[in-house]
């Protein structure tokens, strides 16, 4: 038996998280557009698909807040409409290429040899295309959709994250904590979730966060070239790939780009929370002076 | 008395004083050794009289400066753009890790060079001429091969004597050590103590050494202040600190060390 | 009587890319008998880390073999360490990054529990042999000064019941004032639980005062090895009396060591 008692950890640190400042900002933004989501439907909008060409390219004004765009449709009611495809497609865009390329590399950089080779190579294959072609290859190859368009952007995604991750472990594995928990006995798999992969964690969640305005970006991008979001259903990166090029008319491109600006600081703000509270060493204090 | 005269040196971070109240004097011709256990504010008493503590740190009381020539009443009060003339120029400083302490992209001769251009107004031959002096004066071999060598082509100890040359390419009055020795062998420390200790009897350089070890204090300073908790608790000449200290702090440090019989007797002294 | 640890004719080589093979230890010989104390001295880069790594499987052999209580010590591959093995504990130079700096230091001394199986000690009571309090515990790696990071390395080793404990310049990082009480609190913990000792450190000094008998190294060889007071006293070596006339002694007499 052990007389020292240990606490779980989880349950008692993550909340900490959520007491720093930018945390709860982040959080707030994001919440409010979860609820924006939901509600949709009862927030008496107009039709984000109703068309009305006589009232196209008309600037923000009280009856249209936000503008109409080329079709004559609501730009207000379009881009609260396109957080139900943009955000949810984001999410599942970095979540996935975040666990199959940090999975990848870790095993790479922990395993070395002939694993690793295998696995770097094809990501080196990967990096040899430019990222939007290979992604319109993969797309046009699945067929347009949404959903096919995010597996082809978790295709191309993947090996930046496989790559910073096996960086990481390279480092860490030769780290003297990580070797003396070998030499008690500790197998592979458990060296790597016990004692490599919380210390490299901070960097990835980092790099997650940033990847978000990308992703949308890149989402967009698809939906542009006819391989994502479908018209006329409204999404934050077709809105502004057709507003960027109305030079005339800002509102196009400008409300859609603040929304998607709004959820990237947000998952920021938060990104730099969790890897502050995640980290025993300034979970304790609240805007970290450095150690 | 020429050198540098500390008093009263208040260091205060994040609301924890580091440094509360240190008075110590430098003066010149000598070694004063700083001694203490990490955290006892030696290696930040260094760092605040040369006007490099951290930022955001409050600091108070005075450091006066005197070698004859020029005379500043408080370093501390001066504005950074003055310090910056003094510092490298009149004082100089070397660190513990020589790998870091020099540019590793940098050639050695580029690094000796360039605060003489700028300090001393040299033109690009003369400060050539000198930096392989100086290599010489701090026993590099080959000096004018090594100028155009980079850092990672030396061994430790050489890369300590060329910080040691590079401190005192522009005869500065002071010079500050911080641990020095600390990353070197026990056969390359004793070449660079000799050295240490040669360049401050041959150019009357007033010497803040700041180190935890006492052997090295016994080997070089003259005298020896110990510090604990950011304030000098004990100052005396080398050998009463050593075989008689007074107070009971600086009794447990001494006495922490391994009671040795000098080793190999008879043929191991030089 | 056997050797717990015999080390006979043990090579370890690097090939570095484009360049000739570097010989890190050359062809060494050394043994450690149950129950005692070993001290390996050297100077950076002569090889003693490299064999401490040896010993623990860590470096594969180019030539020569590492016994442990007669039986050869394998290079640890991918799979988990051969329990036999397990009894061979190391505490590495660097105090901030011998521990896992995400967990708390009771559930790292625990690994080493459970290598142990059944009659280990406790935590609380592995933290008390090392001189720290029960609560120490709870805590977190970066609450802990290097000192203290060193002991509770020690008491992580210790958990796991070694027969051979290696301290790999485990004092190198410490305040001076630290040294030789860490160095003699290994000592302590390892005989009491009947565990030998190898300890590696370039202090001639600190080793000289733990140490039954203290082995020599120069560039991957060992060049001279005996009693303690012996090599302490009267060197044989040319290699270890320069050692010895370079260390400074704290006589307070202004002596320069040789060099």
């Amino acid at each position: 038996m052990t007389a020292v008692q240990l606490p779980r950890r989880r349950a008692l640190r993550v909340p900490v998280a959520w007491r720093r400042p930018a945390a709860i900002a982040g959080s707030v933004v994001l919440l409010a557009w979860v609820l924006v989501a939901l509600l949709d439907p009862l927030l008496g909008l107009q039709d984000p698909l109703q068309q009305s060409v006589g009232d196209a390219f008309r600037a923000p004004s009280a009856a249209h807040p936000f503008g109409t765009d080329a079709l004559g449709r609501d730009v207000l009611s379009r881009t609260l409409w396109g957080v139900r495809s943009s955000l949810p497609l984001a999410v599942a865009l970095v979540a996935g290429s975040l666990v199959v390329g940090s999975v990848l590399g870790a095993v790479a950089g922990y395993l070395g040899g002939a694993v690793d080779e295998v696995i770097m190579r094809i990501a080196d294959l990967v990096f040899a295309f430019p990222t939007i072609i290979l992604a319109m290859v993969v797309a046009a190859a699945l067929g347009p959709s949404l959903l096919n368009a995010v597996v082809a952007l978790l295709v191309v995604s993947w090996p930046n994250y496989a790559r910073v991750m096996r960086s990481l472990v390279l480092g860490a594995r030769g780290q003297e904590y990580v070797v003396a928990g070998r030499l008690l006995g500790a197998g592979p798999f458990t060296s790597l979730r016990r004692d490599v992969l919380p210390n490299v964690s901070a960097p990835m969640l980092v790099l997650a966060m940033l990847d978000f305005g990308n992703q949308i970006l890149l989402l967009a991008g698809l939906s542009f070239l006819g391989l994502g979001a479908v018209p006329p259903t409204p999404e934050w990166g077709s809105m502004v790939a057709d507003g960027v090029t109305q030079f005339s008319s800002w509102w196009l491109a400008t409300f859609p780009g603040l929304a998607i600006f709004s959820v990237v600081v947000a998952f920021n703000l938060i990104g730099d929370s969790l890897r502050d509270a995640l980290d025993p060493r300034t979970a304790g204090a609240v805007q970290g002076s450095s150690i | 008395m020429s050198g540098l005269d500390i008093r009263g040196l208040t260091l205060e971070l994040g609301g924890r004083r580091i440094l509360d109240g240190v008075d110590v004097e430098v003066p010149a011709g000598q070694v004063t050794g700083l001694a203490g256990e990490s955290g006892s504010g030696k290696t930040m008493t260094g760092l605040a009289v040369i006007g490099l503590a951290p930022a955001g740190a409050k600091v108070s009381g005075t450091v006066a400066y005197d070698d004859g020539e020029v005379r500043v009443p408080d370093l501390l009060a001066l504005r950074p753009g003055a310090m910056n003339r003094l510092r490298g120029r009149r004082i100089a400083m070397v660190f513990q890790d020589p790998t870091a302490s020099l540019q590793p992209m940098l050639s050695v001769g580029t690094q000796l060079t360039d605060h003489m251009r700028h300090h001393l107004h040299l033109s690009r031959s003369a400060a050539r001429t000198r930096a392989a002096e100086l290599l010489e004066r701090v026993r590099v071999p080959s000096p004018e091969a090594a100028l155009k060598r980079y850092p990672h082509q030396f061994s430790g100890g050489q890369l300590q004597r060329i910080a040691f040359a590079i401190a005192i390419a522009c005869e500065p009055k002071v010079l500050i050590a911080d641990e020095p020795t600390t990353a070197l062998d026990v056969t390359v420390q004793a070449g660079v103590l000799r050295l240490l200790r040669e360049l401050t009897d041959d150019l009357g350089l007033a010497v803040l050494l700041v180190t935890h070890d006492l052997g090295v204090m016994s080997a070089v300073a003259d005298t020896v202040a110990v510090m604990r908790n950011g304030s000098v608790v004990e100052h005396g000449s080398r050998f009463q600190i050593i075989t008689d200290p007074q107070t009971a702090y600086a009794k447990e440090l001494v006495e922490s060390l391994p009671h040795t019989p000098p080793p190999g007797t008879g043929e191991g002294e030089a | 009587m056997t050797a717990r640890l015999s080390i006979e004719g043990a090579s370890v080589t690097y090939r570095q890319p484009g360049r000739n093979v570097l010989t890190a230890v050359d062809a060494v010989d050394l043994e450690v008998g149950a129950g005692e104390v070993v001290g390996l001295v050297g100077e950076s880069g002569c090889g003693k880390s490299t064999l401490a790594r040896a010993v623990c499987g860590l470096e594969p052999l180019a030539g020569g073999r590492i016994l442990l209580d007669g039986e050869p010590v394998e290079k640890l591959g991918l799979r988990p360490r051969d329990p036999r093995l397990r009894r061979i504990q190391m505490v590495f130079q660097n105090p901030y990054a011998s521990l896992n700096p995400r967990r708390r230091v009771g559930a790292q001394i625990e690994d080493g529990r459970r290598v142990a199986g059944g009659g280990a000690p406790t935590v609380a009571e592995l933290l008390d042999s090392v001189g720290l309090d029960a609560s120490a515990g709870s805590r977190y790696p970066h609450e802990f000064s290097g000192g203290q990071r060193q002991r509770v390395a020690i008491a992580r080793a210790m958990a796991a019941g070694p027969d051979l404990l290696i301290g790999d310049e485990p004092i190198a990082s410490l305040d001076a004032s630290l040294q030789a009480r860490v160095a003699a609190l290994m000592r302590r913990v390892a005989l009491e639980r009947g565990a030998s000792l190898l300890f590696i450190s370039h202090d001639l000094a600190v080793v000289r005062v733990i140490a039954d008998r203290i082995a020599v190294m120069q560039a991957g060889r060992i060049v001279e090895q005996g009693p303690a007071e012996q090599v302490w006293a009267s060197p044989q070596h040319p290699y270890t009396r320069r050692l010895l006339a370079a260390i400074p002694i704290a006589d307070g007499l202004g002596r320069l060591p040789a060099v």
